[in-house]
């Protein structure tokens, strides 16, 4: 078989898994173009993520398992931008909160130009640490005041600064606002990882792969504590959306006849029609980053990266500077995930920092890099659709496997209530299974580079 | 007086506790650090290593107090502990016949086995929750403290009470005996003595006659050894949740890279050292200070760094520190 028909081959596929969830209630496969629809959406997001991650390692060699952190911060993105700013909670403390953040990025950039500047020894170590000892103080006096003041407005149902949404109580009509917030989650995420490169890269990949994993955990520490900033563990419910509601398309007279002219009940017909939006807004997204990166592969600065991440050494002697340009591809992958991310908190339509688990939010995307073919885009993309496949299916697989294998034993027996216990946790064994036989049996993933 | 009380106050809440934490973290890092030193690679499934010899525990515990069978007033896990210990060698080194063994063979690069110990990880979480769940257990049995607070104060007469749990105790004396242990081993045997030969050069351990394969299933089973103590010890001490293993892999890593990559020695200094920065920053100093400063001087907040939340930060960022200023971290460990 050559490689196109290969690939040919593999899409189809990976298109029947979807459409048979759809269409046919035969096996496991659900028979709801609902499900379908839903896992779509988030096999779409899956996709973009795993792009980003592999921009990063398939590209560059780069290797990042803090996604977690970057999805979250685009999660966050959307909550700034799209939520109305909570009534009076920037004249309550805001701007303290500000100020006082503001006076810690100034001690930090003290101390590390003092360090710079200073001349070598026991003074400048001792004045560096005077000065981070005082601005930690002055910052927690400061931060701790106007936190305390936007925290007390109304808990219950806000306590926190809220977005930039100008709406007020009608925030919902601007629902468009999310679509910008994406792009902005993507700038969040490049930030944190501009701050993680300078500090991380250039040292050894295990140290990258630590740090970052490090950075994950904090980002979303400081997303469950910090509840001025996006009510921690309280969550953000009821975002705007892009797409219109369900019960307002039911509302209308011109869909409800519309759907009659589909032959739909418009109850099912509503939730199809905001499924199939979101799909097509993620795919328009995942399209244009897709060429993009496509775009970016196959440019002089795409061979550069890729002589870079086969040969460091002979890459350095040709005069490319290696660590710049893993920062540049680090920034851009991590942003990539941030713009994933807020989708992802744009179709939930609401921000639970609770809920972020580096099993699902970084390992599972790199199964997915893996699976699918690290340093080849359609390969990362197919790679997300097929393991978000499996991610889901995994669970009904699980119980299908539970009844055959017990079906001989009567309900009480001890070994179908074990087997029917363990079916749920047949995910992250199967996941990790996955892995390593694609690592061990084709280590170029399904879809190879070329 | 006041002193006394102080001192009393900083012992129950931060040096005791420290101290079991940083033999906890100590023992998991001697693992990771073992690895980094014979396999040449950061092994991502530890946290999940030790929540599997910590379940196999927990069932055996469980069938020995079906027999009637305790420990007395000690926690009954520890007669379960060398049993268990054996079983996840068994696991770790299958793992190893079957999934390390093949790229090590074929000489890949060190992330790539960072790959493969992520697949690893997911698998042995996965058995994890098939074979115990993912529920909050507590397995500590026997007596609960050495000292109470209320037999510390009558004693000593002082206000401030200090309890050391049993399982704290036996923390300290268990990581003791089996760090005693393992550098008996390392520098007494000839299988000790070969091993720390692999780890300084390959090559020379090699044209020296050293089995490699011999050195590795060595290391595996000491890896799993201390992996399933660790374990153990960690969730005697607080309780067993399979996903809280997975999270200890980050001041676990913290700890091996602190004290230095591939030094044992390290690994139990970084232990401590990120143990009890954890610990300082995130206590709230109120009721030590107020003991010590005059009256008018009591400090009006809680004086607590940062909420005990942050504590992965803290530990994070002392990371951070030492990779910048110090790259083979405190005790000089192997490359960079």
């Amino acid at each position: 078989m050559t490689l196109s028909m290969r690939n040919t081959f593999l899409v189809v596929f990976v298109a029947a898994l979807y459409i048979l969830e759809g269409s046919t209630t035969f096996w496991i496969f659900s028979g709801s173009w609902d499900s379908a629809l839903k896992m779509l959406n988030f096999a779409l997001i899956s996709a973009i993520m795993a792009l980003g991650v592999n921009l990063q390692w398939g590209f560059a060699g780069l290797f990042n398992i803090g996604i977690m952190g970057f999805v979250a911060l685009g999660g966050l993105a959307t909550v700034l931008i799209s939520m109305p700013s909570t009534p009076g909670a920037w004249s309550a403390g805001g701007w303290q909160i500000l100020f006082g953040l503001l006076l810690g990025a100034a001690t930090v950039i003290g101390a590390v130009l003092m360090l710079r500047w200073l001349p070598k020894g026991r003074m400048r170590v001792l004045m560096t640490i005077a000065l981070l000892v005082l601005g930690f103080f002055a910052f927690r006096a400061v931060f701790d005041g106007g936190v305390a003041k936007v925290e007390d407005i109304n808990p219950a149902l806000t306590g926190y600064l809220g977005g930039l949404n100008w709406g007020g109580e009608n925030y919902k009509d601007y629902g468009w606002l999310t679509v910008v917030a994406w792009p902005v989650g993507g700038v969040l995420a490049a930030g944190a990882a501009w701050i993680i490169g300078k500090t991380a890269l250039g040292l050894r990949s295990d140290y990258l792969a630590i740090a970052t994993l490090g950075i994950a955990e904090i980002i979303i520490a400081v997303m469950k504590n910090e509840d001025w900033l996006g009510r921690g563990v309280k969550n953000v419910v009821g975002l705007p959306r892009p797409v219109p509601y369900e019960i307002e398309l039911q509302a209308d007279p011109t869909f409800i006849e519309k759907a009659a002219g589909w032959g739909l009940d418009p109850v099912i017909a509503s939730t199809l029609y905001t499924k199939v939006g979101y799909a097509l807004l993620f795919t328009v997204f995942l399209v244009v980053l897709l060429w993009l990166a496509q775009r970016a592969l196959q440019s002089p600065w795409g061979r550069m990266m890729r002589a870079i991440r086969d040969n460091e050494v002979a890459a350095e002697a040709m005069g490319k500077n290696v660590t710049a340009r893993h920062l540049q591809i680090f920034i851009l992958g991590s942003a990539i995930c941030g713009i994933a991310g807020a989708m992802m908190t744009t179709l939930d339509g609401q921000l639970t920092p609770g809920t972020y688990q580096p099993l699902r939010f970084t390992f599972l995307i790199w199964v997915m890099v893996i699976v699918g073919g690290s340093g080849n885009n359609f390969g990362a993309i197919l790679g997300g659709f097929l393991i978000w496949w499996l991610w889901v299916m995994v669970e009904p697989l699980g119980q299908w496997i539970a009844q055959v294998t017990t079906s001989g034993f009567d309900p009480d027996h001890w070994f179908r209530v074990r087997m029917e216990d363990a079916a749920a946790h047949f995910r992250l064994f199967t996941m990790g299974l996955v892995l390593l036989l694609v690592l061990r049996f084709s280590p170029r993933g399904l879809m190879p580079e070329r | 007086m006041d002193f006394l009380n102080a001192l009393a106050a900083l012992a129950n809440y931060v040096i005791v506790p420290g101290i079991a934490y940083g033999a906890q973290l100590a023992l998991g890092a001697l693992g990771v650090t073992l690895i980094y030193g014979i396999l040449r690679f950061s092994n991502f499934a530890h946290g999940d290593t030790m929540a599997f010899g910590t379940a196999m525990t927990i069932i055996l515990t469980n069938g020995l107090l079906a027999l009637g069978i305790t420990f007395g007033p000690l926690p009954t896990a520890l007669l379960a502990l060398p049993f268990a210990i054996i079983l996840t060698c068994v696991l770790v080194l299958v793992t190893d016949r079957f999934v390390y063994r093949f790229y090590r063979k074929q000489k890949a690069a060190p992330v790539i086995l960072v790959i493969v110990s992520m697949g690893v990880m997911f698998i042995m979480n996965g058995i994890v929750r098939f074979t115990i769940g993912v529920r909050d257990i507590r397995f500590a049995d026997g007596e609960r403290f050495i000292i109470n607070v209320r037999t510390f104060k009558e004693v000593t007469g002082l206000d401030e009470g200090l309890a050391i749990k049993t399982t704290q105790g036996i923390t300290v004396v268990v990581a003791v005996i089996a760090v005693a242990l393992l550098f008996w081993f390392l520098n007494k045997t000839r299988t000790g003595k070969s091993m720390r030969a692999f780890s300084d050069n390959e090559d020379l351990a090699l044209l020296s006659g050293i089995n490699p394969e011999k050195v590795v299933m060595v290391t595996w089973m000491i890896v799993a050894a201390l992996a399933t103590t660790a374990g153990v010890l960690y969730g005697l001490d607080k309780s067993f949740k399979a996903f809280t293993y997975f999270q200890l892999l980050l001041p676990i890593f913290a700890s091996a890279v602190v004290g230095g990559l591939g030094n044992p020695l390290g690994a139990i200094g970084g232990g401590f050292v990120i143990a009890f920065s954890e610990v300082t920053i995130t206590y709230a100093f109120k009721k030590v200070i107020g003991y010590i400063v005059p009256e008018a001087w009591e400090p009006e907040g809680l004086v607590q760094l940062l909420s005990t939340d942050y504590k992965f930060a803290v530990s994070f960022a002392i990371l951070i520190i030492v990779l910048l200023f110090k790259p083979t971290g405190l005790f000089k460990g192997q490359s960079v």
